[in-house]
């Protein structure tokens, strides 16, 4: 199950940037879209090849090269569409439910 | 102060926009408008006015342009009416969530269906809750200073708002009215250069429009109301600047013959000059009758509508739009929602006339005064009536 999605505001309305514009860039960072996540991609070592394609397709950038040429997923940003788990050769992914810490 | 020249108030108007040195205009043709952007195009193209003028495939495009002309910090100018309008709706309600002051001329006119190019108000009633700072003119001169005084209004940090003039559709937009065209040199003293607070420039990228999530979107729907509401004290200081620089007033709302009248009719737009020669000549027959005219329409101006309203026994609001299967007319609902909290109120009935072009004569007036007058005194209610349907 996701975890309950927060309804509270941001900030207080006379704190809202002008025509609410992002002035700044890279602050898409700040926002962690991790939490509307149903399901996560589990990567199973001993099938993955090291072919990159879940990094290539991974439409959120939530998925990064290791040290040792294997890749994880960045769980404060993947949404859990389950693109990598469709694309990957090996079948190396599975989209697992997310239960309720 | 210069001398009046008889001219086509369309025409007028691309002059105002002229002399208010528009960046950009991006428009599409459509009746009863197209005088405006034709003769902008000439001006434009004649070398009398430095501006891009951009030709578009649609109105929906006309302001999607305009949008991004504005972002990027250019004075911007635009002109529509009814389908042009509705065809604009989605992007309307982006422009002031944006910040961006965009001026817009509306000719009104009636929307289809059945096909209409004549005049009521039904296309920019669609179009109320836009967001939009909007006025409504009585005649050419009011259209052609209404017209600068938008962009001074739009433009001023406290507001950063687009800004609707609304002009009726034939009967003020294709009249030759005697209208003096301000000096450029006072244009220039009451419309200072447009400074920008924050604009797209690459050298300083920043992001307009991005989602409003739900943490975010009540939040920002609550700025935007404020800044509409709280853009009234800039519309009146721009006024009395104007009447400082150019010598001629405006107000919210303009009484007319109102005081010890215990019938007041309400009217908004061109009619209004009628409504005037109706209510001489029911003074001159001993009448006890006044006229109250809305200019300002968005923000609504409650309080000064209730101090004009409040001393009548009978006030008659003349609606040219209709809310089909809701309370009749818009500028009733409002003049009604103005009352419904204060102790002493008057009876305020509703009437719709003037739908599609139909005129609305002295003796309209009169029916609907008189019938307002017979109503209050029975103490009947009436939501609202609509005056000239034929029945047989």
């Amino acid at each position: 199950m996701a975890r309950k999605i927060k309804e509270e505001a941001l900030c207080p309305w006379k704190d809202l940037p002008l025509g609410c514009a992002i002035t700044e860039p890279g602050s898409a960072k700040k926002f962690k879209t991790g939490d509307w996540r149903s399901q996560r991609p589990v990567i199973d070592y001993d099938k993955c090849i090291k072919c990159g394609l879940c990094y290539i397709y991974c439409p959120d950038m939530s998925i990064k090269m290791r040290g040792d040429g294997f890749f994880e997923v960045n769980l404060d940003y993947c949404k859990g569409c389950g693109m990598c788990a469709h694309e990957c050769p090996k079948k190396a992914i599975e989209m697992v439910e997310e239960v309720e810490e | 102060m210069g001398k009046p020249v008889g001219m086509e108030v369309s025409i007028a108007i691309s002059h105002a926009v002229r002399l208010a040195n528009a960046d950009v205009v991006a428009a599409y043709p459509i009746t009863p408008q197209t005088h405006i952007v034709e003769h902008l195009a000439e001006l434009v193209a004649d070398g009398e006015l430095d501006a891009d003028y951009v030709s578009v495939e649609s109105e929906h495009s006309a302001i999607s342009c305009c949008v991004g002309s504005s972002a990027a910090g250019a004075r911007t100018f635009t002109a529509t009416s009814s389908q042009g309008l509705a065809l604009m709706h989605e992007i309307l309600f982006i422009c002031p969530a944006l910040r961006v002051p965009i001026v817009m001329v509306v000719a009104n006119r009636a929307l289809s269906g059945p096909i209409s190019i004549w005049n009521d108000h039904s296309d920019i009633m669609a179009e109320r809750d836009i967001g939009w700072v909007q006025t409504f003119a009585e005649n050419g001169q009011e259209a052609v200073d209404l017209t600068l005084h938008a962009f001074r209004v739009a433009e001023d940090h406290r507001v950063l708002l687009p800004m609707i003039v609304n002009i009726d559709g034939f009967t003020l937009s294709h009249f030759i009215e005697p209208i003096e065209l301000p000096d450029p040199k006072l244009v220039a003293r009451y419309l200072p250069d447009y400074e920008p607070l924050m604009r797209l420039d690459p050298d300083k990228p920043i992001s307009m429009g991005p989602v409003g999530i739900p943490e975010v979107y009540t939040e920002a729907r609550k700025a935007m109301d404020n800044v509409l509401v709280n853009s009234k004290a800039v519309v009146l200081d721009a006024w009395q600047e104007f009447a400082d620089v150019f010598g001629r007033t405006y107000k919210p709302i303009e009484s007319y013959r109102a005081e010890g009248a215990e019938t007041i009719l309400v009217t908004m737009g061109a009619i209004s000059e009628t409504a005037m020669t109706t209510i001489d000549t029911l003074r001159e027959a001993g009448r006890k009758v006044g006229l109250v005219r809305i200019r300002l329409w968005r923000p609504f101006p409650f309080e000064e509508i209730r101090e004009a309203l409040s001393g009548a026994r009978t006030v008659a609001v003349v609606d040219r739009a209709m809310s089909l299967g809701g309370p009749g007319g818009p500028v009733c609902s409002e003049i009604r929602s103005a009352f419904y909290e204060t102790s002493r109120r008057p009876h305020i009935f509703g009437y719709i006339a003037g739908l599609g072009g139909r005129d609305v004569t002295i003796e309209t007036f009169t029916e609907i005064i008189d019938k307002a007058e017979a109503a209050a005194e029975k103490g009947t209610r009436n939501e609202y009536e609509m005056i000239g349907v034929r029945e047989i």
